[in-house]
Order: C-alpha cells, then sequence, then structure tokens
C-alpha cells in the first residue's frame, strides 16, 4: 500500500523502538521520543510493537492512502481524529492532522507498519547523521511512502484504551529521577523549583530554564556515557534534559536521571510546559517498569483475543 | 546512571593504565554480556553497561555479576594490544582552512604544525558527540591551541580538527568549534560495516600527511 505525503507537516521522521547496540561507536539507540505511545498505537492497528510509525512535532501531516487501511494516534493528540482508537480510512481517502492540542509528539502506526529500509536494526530516522527512516531526512509534501500489507479485520476496530492505563501526559508533570554522579556537587534542594520548557528543544533534548544550578564543588570530570533521560547542567546553569537522540556521551556534570516510565511525560513536554523534579529509588523505578510491562501485556493479550 | 544504565568508574585520570584498564574491563563485560545487557560504552575513566530493566532478572544479579566480570580485568595487567590505525590526513588548503590560526597561536610555521601532528601517536579514549568521533589523547603540548570563539555551522566529513588540549576527525559533516588543519579521505562511519566505525576506544591513530592528488585518488 502506498502513502502519499500532501503536506509533511513541520518535522514528520519515520521511528520505530531504536537501535541499541551501537552507543560505543558513538550512535545513540534513538527511536520513538515516546516509546509508550508508539508500542500502544502499535498495538491497536494489530502491528508488532515495535513497528515503524510516523512521529509527528507539534502538528501532523496530510496523508492520502491508497488502499482501505486502519491507523491509531497515540501521544499527543490531534483535533478531528480520536487518540487511542483504531480509526479506518478508506482508499483514496485523506487523513489531516493538525497542529496538536495537547503534548508535542503524536504518532501515527500505520496498520502492517511503514517499511523503509532497516539501517543496523532500525527502521529510525537519525537526523544528525542522515540515516534510517525515509532517506535519512523528515518527510517532505510529495513523498511517497510504503506501508506493509496488513489489514485489520472489520470487527476489530471498535476498540478504545482505558485511560487510566496512558502515562499522566501534562503540561505541567512532574518527572520522577534518579540521582546523578554529580548530585552532591549539587544544593540539595536545587531541583525542587520549576522549571520552564524553552523552544531550545528537539530530540536530541530540551534546554530548560529556572533558577542558576551552581555545581559547588567536584574536580574536572572526564566525559563518560549519557542516556535519554539525563539531566545535565552546563557552566551557564541551566539544565538540559536528554531525549532519544542525544550525543552518547558527555562531559556536563550530570544531576540526575528522568527514570524509564516518565521519559514519554518529557518527549510530550512543549515550549512554556513546566516541570517539576521528584527524587525516587532505584528499585521504585524498576517497581515502575514492570507494571507498566504488566499492563502493555494485558492490553495485548486483549487485543490479540479480540483479533483472534 | 538512571534506571536502565550502570557506570564502573575505572580512574580519574586520562593515562595510560586508566586506558588499559578500562578496555580490559569492557572486553571482560563484551565477552560474557550478563542478560538484558544492551550496550557497554567505555570512555577515559569509565565504562557504562547499558539493560533493557525488563530483561535483567533483577537489578543485583546484574551488578553482582558485572562486579566478578570487572574485578579480576581491572587488576590484570592489559594483555591486549591495541590495534594502530592510519589516517591518511591533507593538511592546509581548503581542507585546512585553520593551519595559519594554528601556526599563528603556537608560534610554528605551519610545515611544522603538520611535522608535530603527525609525528605523533594518539589513543582513542572515547568515541562520541557524533558517530564514529574519536576523542584522541597524545596532541603534543605545543599544538594545544583555543576552540574557535563562533563554532562553523558545518565542518565537512573528514576534516581534522584541533580544540584546546585535543585532536579529532569529524567522521559525519556536523557543526564544530575545533580548528580545522585538514581533512582525511578514509571514511570513518560506515553504514555497510560491522562495527561501522572505523576506530573504537582504546585504538591507537596516527596520521599520515598526503598530497590533494593522493586525496583526489583515494578509494
Amino acid at each position: 500500500m502506498e502513502i502519499n505525503v500532501i503536506r509533511a507537516g513541520p518535522m514528520t521522521t519515520v521511528q520505530d523502538a531504536g537501535r541499541p547496540g551501537h552507543r560505543a561507536e558513538g550512535l545513540p539507540a534513538g527511536g520513538a521520543a515516546d516509546l509508550f505511545a508508539l508500542r500502544l498505537a502499535n498495538l491497536l492497528v494489530g502491528n508488532p510493537e515495535d513497528a515503524a510509525v510516523l512521529e509527528c512535532t507539534l502538528a501532523g501531516p496530510v496523508l492520502e492512502f491508497s488502499e482501505d487501511t486502519t491507523i491509531a494516534i497515540g501521544g499527543a493528540g490531534f483535533a478531528g481524529v480520536p487518540s487511542w482508537q483504531p480509526v479506518v480510512v478508506r482508499a483514496g481517502g485523506r487523513l489531516a492532522l493538525g497542529p496538536c492540542h495537547h503534548g508535542c509528539r503524536g504518532y501515527v502506526a500505520i496498520a502492517g507498519g511503514v517499511e523503509v529500509p532497516v539501517v543496523l536494526g532500525s527502521r529510525s530516522t537519525f537526523l544528525r547523521a542522515h540515516l534510517g527512516g525515509h532517506e535519512g531526512r523528515a518527510l517532505r509534501d510529495g513523498d511517497t511512502l510504503q506501508a506493509g500489507a496488513w489489514v485489520l479485520p472489520h470487527e476489530a476496530k471498535h476498540w478504545r484504551v482505558d485511560p487510566h492505563v496512558l502515562p499522566p501526559y501534562s503540561h505541567a508533570p512532574t518527572l520522577r529521577v534518579l540521582r546523578g554522579a554529580q548530585w552532591d556537587d549539587f544544593d540539595a534542594n536545587c531541583l525542587a523549583a520549576g522549571f520552564g520548557v524553552t523552544p531550545v528543544s528537539d530530540r536530541m533534548g530540551i534546554r530548560l530554564s529556572g533558577p542558576r544550578l551552581i555545581r559547588r564543588r567536584g574536580r574536572e570530570l572526564l566525559s563518560a556515557a549519557v542516556a535519554p533521560g539525563t539531566v545535565q547542567v552546563p557552566p551557564d546553569g541551566q539544565p538540559i534534559l536528554l531525549l532519544a537522540d542525544a550525543q552518547t556521551i558527555g562531559g556536563y556534570p550530570r544531576l540526575a536521571h528522568v527514570i524509564g516510565v516518565d521519559l514519554p511525560l518529557a518527549a510530550q513536554l512543549r515550549p512554556g510546559d513546566k516541570v517539576h523534579f521528584a527524587e525516587v529509588t532505584l528499585d521504585e523505578a524498576h517497581r515502575l517498569w514492570r507494571q507498566q510491562e504488566r499492563t502493555l501485556a494485558i492490553l495485548r493479550q486483549g487485543l490479540a483475543e479480540k483479533l483472534r | 546512571m538512571g534506571d536502565a544504565a550502570v557506570v564502573l568508574e575505572i580512574g580519574q585520570a586520562i593515562d595510560e593504565p586508566t586506558m588499559a584498564r578500562v578496555g580490559s574491563v569492557a572486553r571482560a563485560i563484551a565477552g560474557h554480556p550478563p542478560a538484558g545487557v544492551t550496550d557497554i560504552v567505555p570512555a577515559f575513566g569509565s565504562v557504562t553497561v547499558f539493560y533493557d530493566p525488563r530483561k535483567i532478572g533483577s537489578y543485583a544479579d546484574l551488578a553482582g555479576a558485572l562486579m566478578k566480570l570487572s574485578a579480576p580485568a581491572e587488576r590484570a595487567p592489559s594483555a591486549a594490544t591495541a590495534r594502530v590505525v592510519e589516517i591518511p590526513v591533507c593538511y592546509g588548503g581548503e581542507f585546512g582552512p585553520d593551519l595559519g590560526v594554528v601556526a599563528a597561536h603556537t608560534g610554528l610555521t605551519p610545515e611544522e604544525v603538520i611535522k608535530l601532528h603527525s609525528g605523533g601517536e594518539y589513543r582513542v579514549h572515547a568515541i562520541g558527540f557524533s558517530p564514529g568521533f574519536p576523542y584522541l589523547g597524545g596532541l603534543p603540548p605545543r599544538l594545544n591551541t583555543p576552540r574557535r570563539a563562533t563554532p562553523r555551522p558545518l565542518v565537512p566529513a573528514g576534516s581534522v580538527g584541533i580544540g584546546s588540549a585535543q585532536t579529532g576527525v569529524y567522521p559525519i559533516a556536523s557543526p564544530g568549534g575545533w580548528n580545522l588543519i585538514g581533512r582525511t579521505p578514509r571514511a570513518l562511519f560506515r553504514l555497510h560495516l560491522s562495527p561501522p566505525a572505523l576506530l573504537l576506544t582504546g585504538d591507537r591513530v596516527k596520521f599520515r600527511p598526503i598530497s590533494p592528488e593522493e586525496f583526489a585518488a583515494w578509494k
């Protein structure tokens, strides 16, 4: 099936669950910034949860499909098209997604998955290296994409996800963090105040603004690995929260790390949003991971039964 | 480091013993990776092990396994001999627009800068910043030149630069603030090869001056 990109939107890329295994070569794992949205949107159209989807930033594309198909929107929401449920689009029909009415990144899962070449184990677009996705770049008006031939059985199109299982998406979320290596070099309560999300934000990271964070002590640091979720503090004292395409190593003090289950909330922050941080333990973070996996397993099983 | 990676701190110095211990710890873990481990990132004085929290038995099991693997490796002298990788570089001219800046800053002639830079042997302390980008230690102190006040928006792939006490090669076109003294025709990041990065942490590197003709003829 062909997908014609009538309007690409401001920043639409092909993303899947990423390409771990190449960090030692300087290549971040990348993939969907909001992995929860990727996984659930895929499940809703009967795809493997790591299938390639379209990640749309702040506004969506206008797409035309050559055959009947089913799509599902996850993450950020768009006016006029319901989120978190299968939506049928007829052959020759258009899916027109305007600005996101909440959140920053909307995910469009298409039954059968977006078919682009697999590069180093993933279909994800890594813009800095012009690698993966559709020709290593964001979509443009007039592009044509292919999707798999999978068609959802007709009777299975009335699903809707219980909103209680979704991450608590918000324009003022509290992100739970673990202490970073240089936590003790900063004042104990330095993260207690809220921080604003600046427009200097992309898939690499989000520049936050707030009270200046000053490193009180500590020696010169050697560069070491950083990861999505790392909160690093450059000399200007304004923290940077790293996201999916962050560089693999960094030399700035690492103050804290946002836990995995809260990364979807970070991925949906848009300029002007407010963010707070709260410390949790590693045990708690891992417990929350397992809880999220159980939730997704229950959804996966429920959907599989409807598909049978 | 967060809930999906753990950092093994090996040392705080940029020196040969630290480098050797980092290398042997990374190899020991890569040789017998515990369940759930996805990435092993040696860099300067640390080895960071990334894991999928869904695939480890328990964190205590993982931490125990990593301790067991790294303790003997950290004590053992490095038996492995590092590879030496030669990087051909066409210095100066359009490929090295800042060669004159480095010469003026260091009080050397451009020829002396080339001789010093290509005369030394370098060590890859880490790969990062961009895919395949090596942080090289071993720049002759005489060549130390501060970064440009304003970074270039686009540095061509293969550019060889000096930023303060470090030197390195940009594998892909990217913004950059280092002084560009030359360019290599050798690809540092090759998608069709495994691993795609030409250089890995621990490798030794030598630069060999080449002419513009040899640069043009490089395959």
